[in-house]
């Protein structure tokens, strides 16, 4: 035994004998990780998170959250003498007098768009391959939760430093507020503490941004991850992988030791990321005031959709008995917007009622298997970029000189024909790859060598495909669709025939697919 | 499946392929070298980072390529401490993959749900738990405990009320009266109507005694835009076109839309863009909205000169300006 060794071991007794951690420990370090590059998307999310928690305690050391009117005296020439909030100069001064203040900023913003776009590519990994399903819905709802969390830790965020562009955003939240019916106007003056812009937003939102939401975002993280740990690892389909084992690298010392050296490369990343490229150089924006406005301005990209869903809104009000709803606000920003959120939490229980699936799976999809649901998600991925499109249309419009009305009229008719177009084509895409996987099956792989028959005809010689991957295309399983009659089995009318004639259609669509090759077909196959 | 051509599913995982370092002691140490030199690497990020921190000067800026002139010190320290972490990641990575031992092991899973016994128990322990409670039994305590609970929801609510003040008629107002004279912003200037020739956009804002103390929410709905056409350009019902004075007419700067300032004016169109969602105006047409999610057009406000030839306000905002709200009273 090495000293290091001896010592450890010394550390372990002293903990085991008071808290009789061992057994417990052993068995947690006994899991295994299955490999995939997709499931280091999660990874990914938890780290930059780490990012930010460490970024942003940084920046907290320096920043001034408070809308306390200064004459700025720093050394950045072109803004000496003018009068802005505290937050705005203590940003400038991060920037410009803190050694190393601006690469933080930079590494704190870049990490929350990193940290958005990873948890958006994990939510999608989740959803294509089915890994919502029985039993982890609950990580599917806590994920949708942290999703949610992020919006709004970012948009606050972002409002912080108190510029021009972030101050042009609150104008909007404080918009959209005041825009909900009865309790809006109310709402609006307390948080902002008066009529627009306040004088207690900016620290009311740091208490929040620095506080009470990265608390719920540990909280729920933490939750999420001891999840997954006591549910293991979903894993993709191949041999000797079945839904009652899992097959992967015990945590020690592999799976340790690339996890602790991936969170150092997205860190190394995000920082090489800063160094070199600007982001949200606020002190070309100038302090905020009310009255005037930078040309082009844009939210963070994840904001972005919800941006271009409430500039393709129709101009619609409705005045009556002295009051005014604003549907051309309401609609884009909370109705449609409610609606996606909840659809998507709710999806892994409307999905096991259209197929009657009340199994546990551990087993992976592969897209191409569930043609309905992938479509479904290409649709949803198609809405949210037409949107983002249109949230961008005047960055498009000067970059590709187009019209601005051109853009916004093919987003109003986009929105609603791409997506279910997308659905369509994606299906049949999905059907065409089940139909490619059979043929190879049944037919091995094209080797592009030519082989003269006797009689003189050319043809293409095939080899078969390897074991472990035929075992990978013919692994899935396919079920029929549900079989709901409008009457018992007493001839008895059912209750609810609307809800039973729905469940039959969407299961029926749920069931479509190419017939897997049979045990048959197989056999004939060989005995040519 | 009995068939051979796929293999039949609690087959085993097929067996690990060696790897050129668990066989070859060349490619080990190579390996073993390697990951030295990551780490190297990775320390010379971290002198790097000290070095820029402590000898390099604020204000030193370097040309490079494509980037442009990059801040000497920022870079350094970004650079430095992007490598310090990035190679460790690296080693660390590098190490595992050639190094440590790669077999794949196989857990085995359990279904989550309970042994019918203790679901039973479960149940069985809850109804005993709620049966002595006796809730049904006891109906003076169920009402209490009922009124109790639904005050004492109020109380969080009530709190936060001094949050802010109550909106009274702040959303309705400005600080537009009649004969509040027009002043230009910036520069605080009163304004002759002669001083604007055709084609002239200036901004004012209501004059005051102390504009230099002017709050935020004042210019967050007071500003006005100040427009001058030919008096035969415009488009106007007579009610709307007595409010002009001499082709100068004067909107909110205020978008009805969701209040961003309508900063944008095009000569030839004489449109007003507001570059937030692109509600486009027609200042012909008494800013009617002909483009774009705003449904009203923006607020007009009355103006004529005063004594001494300066443009003042004669009658207040007929309407709230800026984005509507719940208890808005107009159309
Ligand atoms: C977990 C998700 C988080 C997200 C998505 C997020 C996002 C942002 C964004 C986009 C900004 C604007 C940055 C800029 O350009 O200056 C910001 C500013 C800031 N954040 Fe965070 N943040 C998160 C967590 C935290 C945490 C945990 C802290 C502190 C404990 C923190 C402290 C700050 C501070 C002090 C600022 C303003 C200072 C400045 O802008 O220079 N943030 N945040
Ligand atoms: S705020 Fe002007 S168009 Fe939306």
């Amino acid at each position: 035994m090495t000293s290091v060794e001896n010592k450890l071991g010394n550390a372990a007794n002293f903990v085991d004998e008071r808290i009789g951690a061992a057994g417990w420990v052993k068995k947690s370090l006994n899991k295994v990780f299955p490999d995939h590059w997709s499931f280091m998307l999660g990874e990914v999310c938890m780290y930059s998170f780490i990012i930010l928690l460490l970024s942003g305690t940084f920046l907290t050391f320096w920043f001034d959250p408070s809308q306390r009117d200064v004459i700025y005296q720093g050394v950045y020439e072109p803004l000496k003498g003018l009068k802005m909030s505290a937050a705005y100069a203590s940003t400038l001064d991060i920037s410009f007098e803190v050694r190393g203040g601006l690469l933080m900023r930079q590494i704190h913003h870049w990490a929350a768009n990193i940290f958005m776009a990873a948890i958006v590519a994990h939510l999608l990994r989740v959803f294509f391959t089915g890994a919502f399903r029985k039993p982890r819905e609950f990580n599917w709802i806590l994920g949708i939760l942290l999703l949610t969390l992020g919006f709004v830790e970012g948009l606050f965020g972002y409002s912080l430093p108190d510029d021009l562009l972030s101050g042009t955003g609150l104008r909007i939240t404080s918009a959209i507020i005041q825009a909900i019916p009865v309790v809006g106007t109310y709402i609006s003056f307390f948080l902002f503490g008066g009529a627009f812009p306040g004088v207690g937003f900016i620290p009311r939102i740091f208490t929040l941004h620095v506080l009470l939401i990265p608390g719920a975002f540990l909280a729920v993280i933490t939750i999420h991850v001891m999840l997954v740990w006591y549910q293991k690892h979903t894993q993709f389909p191949g041999v000797g992988r079945t839904e009652k084992n899992v097959v992967g690298h015990p945590i020690l010392p592999v799976y340790m030791a690339k996890a602790g050296g991936f969170f150092f490369v997205v860190f190394g990343v995000i920082a090489f990321l800063s160094a070199v490229a600007s982001i949200n150089p606020i002190w070309l924006y100038g302090p905020y005031t009310p009255g005037q406005i930078s040309a082009g301005s844009q939210p963070d990209w994840y904001m972005g959709w919800l941006d271009g869903l409430v500039r393709m809104a129709p101009p619609l009000e409705t005045h009556a008995f002295g009051h005014t709803i604003s549907w051309n606000i309401l609609i884009p920003a909370l109705i449609v917007p409610g609606i996606v959120f909840t659809g998507m939490a709710l999806y892994p229980f409307i999905e096991s009622w259209i197929t009657g699936d009340k199994r546990e799976h551990h087993l992976l999809d592969r897209p191409r298997n569930v043609p309905n649901r992938t479509a479904l998600g290409v649709m949803s991925v198609t809405f949210v970029m037409v949107a983002l499109i249109n949230g961008g249309n005047d960055i498009l419009a000067t970059n590709f000189a187009l019209s601005i009305n051109q853009i916004m009229w093919f987003s109003r008719i986009g929105i609603f024909v791409l997506p279910p177009l997308a659905f369509v084509i994606t299906k049949r895409l999905c059907l065409s790859l089940q139909r490619a996987d059979r043929d190879l099956l049944l037919h091995g792989t094209e080797t592009g060598r030519l082989l003269r028959l006797p009689h003189g005809e050319f043809v293409e010689v095939h080899a078969p495909i390897s074991a472990e991957k035929a075992f990978i295309l013919q692994s899935h399983e396919q079920s029929a669709a549900l079989e709901i009659d409008d009457v018992d089995s007493r001839g008895v009318r059912r209750p609810g025939s609307i809800k039973n004639k729905l469940q039959r259609r969407l299961s029926k669509a749920h069931a479509v697919a190419v017939p897997k090759v049979t045990e048959q077909e197989l056999k004939e196959i060989e005995h040519h | 499946m009995s068939n051979e051509l796929i293999p039949s599913d609690n087959s085993a995982i097929p067996v690990h392929a060696p790897r050129a370092t668990d066989i070859n002691p060349k490619a080990e140490k190579r390996a073993e070298q390697q990951v030295a030199i990551l780490f190297a690497l990775s320390g010379i990020g971290s002198l790097l980072l000290i070095y820029s921190y402590i000898y390099v000067a604020n204000d030193v800026f370097i040309f490079i390529p494509i980037m442009g002139d990059q801040n000497a010190q920022q870079l350094g320290i970004g650079i430095g401490m992007a490598m310090s972490l990035f190679f460790l990641g690296i080693a660390a990575i590098h190490w595992a993959k050639t190094l440590m031992s790669d077999k794949e092991v196989v857990n085995h899973r359990h279904e989550f749900r309970s042994s019918d016994s203790d679901r039973e128990e479960f149940v069985k322990t809850v109804k005993e738990g709620v049966a002595g409670v006796e809730l049904g039994r006891r109906k003076l305590i169920k009402r209490s405990l009922g009124a109790a609970l639904a005050l004492f929801a109020l109380p969080p609510v009530l709190l936060l009320r001094d949050l802010g003040p109550l909106p009274k008629k702040q959303l309705e107002t400005t600080n537009w009266k009649a004969g509040t004279r027009l002043v230009t912003d910036p520069g605080n200037r009163p304004i002759l109507a002669s001083d604007l020739e055709v084609g002239a956009v200036v901004q004012v804002l209501p004059a005051v005694e102390h504009p230099d103390e002017r709050a935020l929410s004042d210019i967050a709905k007071d500003p006005v835009l100040l427009i001058r056409l030919r008096p035969e350009d415009f488009q106007l019902t007579p009610q709307k076109f007595a409010m002009t004075h001499d082709g100068i007419i004067a909107f909110s700067k205020i978008c009805s839309h969701m209040g961003c300032a309508v900063a944008l004016y095009e000569q030839q169109t004489k449109h007003l863009l507001c570059p937030c969602h692109q509600s486009t105006f027609d200042v012909t047409r008494g800013a009617k909205v002909i483009f774009g999610p705003a449904a009203r057009p923006l607020p007009q406000l009355d103006i004529t000169v005063d004594a001494q030839g300066y443009l003042v306000a004669r009658a207040a905002f007929n309407e709230p300006v800026g984005p509507s709200f719940w208890e808005r009273n107009s159309q």
